[in-house]
């Protein structure tokens, strides 16, 4: 049975300090990888800082900020091949445009507008999740699904701390495990549920731990460490793809801004935690590698924020540029076959709304 | 009397209700150290202790089940479902064991426990925000369900749950939490479950209504204001029912408008009609009508007003039953 080795109680690290902690490297990353990995995070970096302008500008609704989580969301899907399917939590909502998603679209669905809901087999990405932790048992069933067709995709459903704490999750964990799903549960642990600390949720010395009982192995890594998440989920993904079931992937990282632009954390967080965790924030420290290993440049580093920031402004301004929405919308797409009274009371709210 | 914002009137239901009975406990995601996400219960953490205010861990099924036993151990929970949509976790624990533990003992055991949560549309926010729930409360035998639209209502309806030996259900409408103000009783305030209110009198038609459609109601009425004279009932409670008020309007105005939130199929306004055709329907003097959401999942908020009853809907529908 597979278990909690004792060394992996112990965070994964590759990148070091730049002072006592020696940097690591991982084997079969060249200079085109790291720089892919860097402008992927640069791409959510770019989405989450404008995001949160544009809501303060009243251009995109009430947002879920993600500063701080791009080295999990990036590192994660860097190790996924185009066929693997990702499952995404409100916290993951722009983890599409890594798999070529429009930025309009996610856009958007922050901004309340039909386009901002994608067909999912576009880009194997599922629909955002906004009941915690009710999606992992569909990442589950979708990989023991495909594993029952002889396919060899894996699933990652990404989920909180705070989820670990659902029914859900618990059931989706021992299905995946009972059905050697190759599915790969990854935890973003930020330490906080909205106000709930991570020790308020769980009694468990590592959310790792729950793995345990679910057979299945469980795995931490430093979630601010875009390299040592890589690894992790490429190990991941190698014992999924050989028949070898399920892992579940514990990230440890800091929700260093609020929970959502309605959110204000001073009321329950010690703000001079925040602080420094915002001195060490996951996208610096991998730049700072880069620029140890002699990958980065300035003009390499002008150019992917360049194209990032203006893939935002492209992208804003698709989505404003969207026409309003049918009210008709609201009758679609429930059914295949809509029973009749729905083109009933789309006739009466036409006639209301004088249309007709 | 002091005025009050909604979220304020239920805020201060919990300070007297916590300082009146020991037992009273509030327990829920982020009630305590953030004092609710609506800050509905503020300051109970700090006044009464993490223990009488508890943040629980997040899952809503084990929020719910465990107020059972809680209650088996003589406490009288309140338990907090951040929003509409994510209390269906919880709906495993209320009908399988909050609706049927008391009968299941014989009727030797009491489960005072109070479920409340913010429920409705019109805030523009994402997928799941926006549900109005109250036919799977209200359909679960053994389960009231009360439904404030004022400030007033919103502490006296809390404090009768608090203090009503079944379980109850309250859903506040979210819409209106910080927005509209009243004139609440200060101290204790009690609003019996099963009374409704007149909110409007009227003569020629009455409209039923609940929650954030009794202020839309009264908005429809002042737009009938010379063509028809609207009654507005308020039924504030749903289970129990008020029906003599109901029949009463009923056999007043002979019209029979139900504005209900919530997608129309079984939803409470079919109860009400079904009621109104059992009792009423020599006093009717037209069909009845329902102006209610539609049954399609709750859209995305850029059109969710299409979606939501609206003034207009409901004078429509007023216009029908006065031409029939
Ligand atoms: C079933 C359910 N209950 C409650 C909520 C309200 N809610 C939204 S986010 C959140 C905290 C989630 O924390 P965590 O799982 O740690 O994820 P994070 O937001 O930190 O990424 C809560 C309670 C919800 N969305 N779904
Ligand atoms: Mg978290």
């Amino acid at each position: 049975m597979a278990q909690v080795l004792p060394d992996e109680r112990e965070l994964r690290r590759v990148i070091g300090d730049g002072d006592t902690i020696a940097d690591g490297e991982v084997e079969g990353l060249g200079e085109q990888e790291l720089v892919d990995l860097y402008r992927s995070m640069v791409v959510l970096r770019t989405y989450d800082e404008r995001s949160v302008v544009y809501h303060r500008q009243g251009r995109i609704g009430t947002y879920a900020i993600f500063w701080n989580h791009e080295a999990m969301q990036a590192g994660s899907v860097y190790a996924l091949d185009r066929d693997d399917w990702v499952f995404p939590s409100y916290r993951e909502s722009a983890i599409g445009l890594l798999r070529g998603m429009p930025v309009e679209t996610v856009l958007s669905w922050w901004r309340g507008h039909p386009s901002g809901w994608w067909n999912p087999l576009d880009y194997n990405v599922a629909s955002i999740c906004v009941p915690i932790g009710t999606h992992v048992p569909h990442a589950v069933g979708l990989a023991w699904g495909k594993k029952l067709r002889g396919e060899k995709t894996v699933a990652v459903a990404y989920f909180g701390d705070g989820a670990t704490s659902e029914g859900a999750f618990h059931e989706g964990a021992n299905f995946a495990g009972v059905m050697k799903a190759p599915a790969i549960l990854f935890c973003n642990n930020n330490q906080w549920a909205i106000s709930t600390p991570v020790s308020a949720q769980t009694a468990a010395e590592t959310l790792a731990d729950k793995a345990v009982g679910y057979g299945m192995p469980g795995v931490r890594v430093d979630g601010g460490d875009v390299l040592a998440v890589y690894e992790a989920t490429r190990e991941a993904v190698e014992r999924a793809r050989a028949g070898d079931g399920p892992t579940f992937i514990e990230a440890l990282s800091y929700r260093a801004a609020p929970h959502a632009t309605a959110d204000d954390p001073s009321a329950y967080i010690d703000m001079e935690r925040v602080e420094e965790e915002r001195q060490n924030e996951c996208l610096g420290r991998y730049a700072r590698y880069l620029w140890r290993i002699g990958v980065l440049t300035d003009e390499l580093e002008e150019q992917i924020r360049g194209e990032a920031l203006q893939a935002m402004k492209d992208g804003i301004a698709a989505a404003e540029a969207e026409p309003s929405a049918d009210p008709e919308l609201v009758f679609r797409h429930a059914y295949v076959n809509p029973p009749p009274s729905l083109s009933e009371d789309l006739a009466e709210l036409k006639r209301v709304l004088g249309n007709e | 009397m002091s005025e009050k914002t909604l979220v304020e009137a239920i805020n201060e239901c919990f300070h007297v209700e916590l300082e009146r009975d020991d037992s009273v406990m509030v327990m829920g995601e982020d009630v305590g150290r953030a004092g609710g996400v609506f800050r509905a219960t503020a300051g109970l953490r700090d006044r009464f202790g993490p223990d009488r205010c508890v943040d629980t861990p997040l899952a809503e099924a084990g929020i719910l089940g465990s107020a059972i036993g809680l209650c088996m151990a003589g406490w009288r929970p309140v338990c907090e479902m951040q929003y509409d949509a994510f209390s269906y976790p919880c709906l495993d624990q209320l009908i399988t064991h909050v609706g049927r533990y008391r009968w299941r003992t014989g009727g030797a055991m009491e489960f005072p426990l109070t479920i409340r949560m913010p429920y409705g549309g019109g805030v523009r926010a994402p997928e799941l925000h926006d549900d109005s729930p109250e036919t799977y409360y209200v359909h679960t035998p053994g389960v009231k369900v009360a439904i404030p639209s004022t400030p007033a209502d919103a502490k006296g309806l809390l404090a009768a749950a608090i203090r009503e030996p079944d379980p109850v259900v309250i859903l506040e409408p979210k819409l209106h939490y910080r927005t509209m103000r009243g004139e609440v009783p200060d101290g204790e305030h009690v609003t019996p479950l099963g009374k409704a209110r007149v909110a409007r009198e009227g003569s020629d038609v009455t409209l039923v209504a609940y929650g954030s459609m009794v202020p839309l109601s009264e908005q429809a009425a002042d737009e009938l204001a010379g063509e028809a004279s609207v009654e507005v009932l308020d039924l504030r409670s749903l289970k129990p029912l008020d029906e003599d008020a109901l029949l009463a309007s009923a056999a007043k105005t002979g019209r029979v408008v139900i504005v209900q939130e919530a997608p129309r199929v079984a939803g409470f306004g079919a109860e009400i009609a079904a009621i109104l055709a059992e009792k009423a329907i020599l006093d009717l003097r037209s069909p009845v009508l329902r102006v209610t959401g539609y049954d399609v999942p709750y859209p995305y908020w850029q059109i969710e007003d299409a979606y939501m009853p609206s003034v207009e809907r409901v004078t429509d529908a007023v216009r029908k039953l006065l031409r029939f």
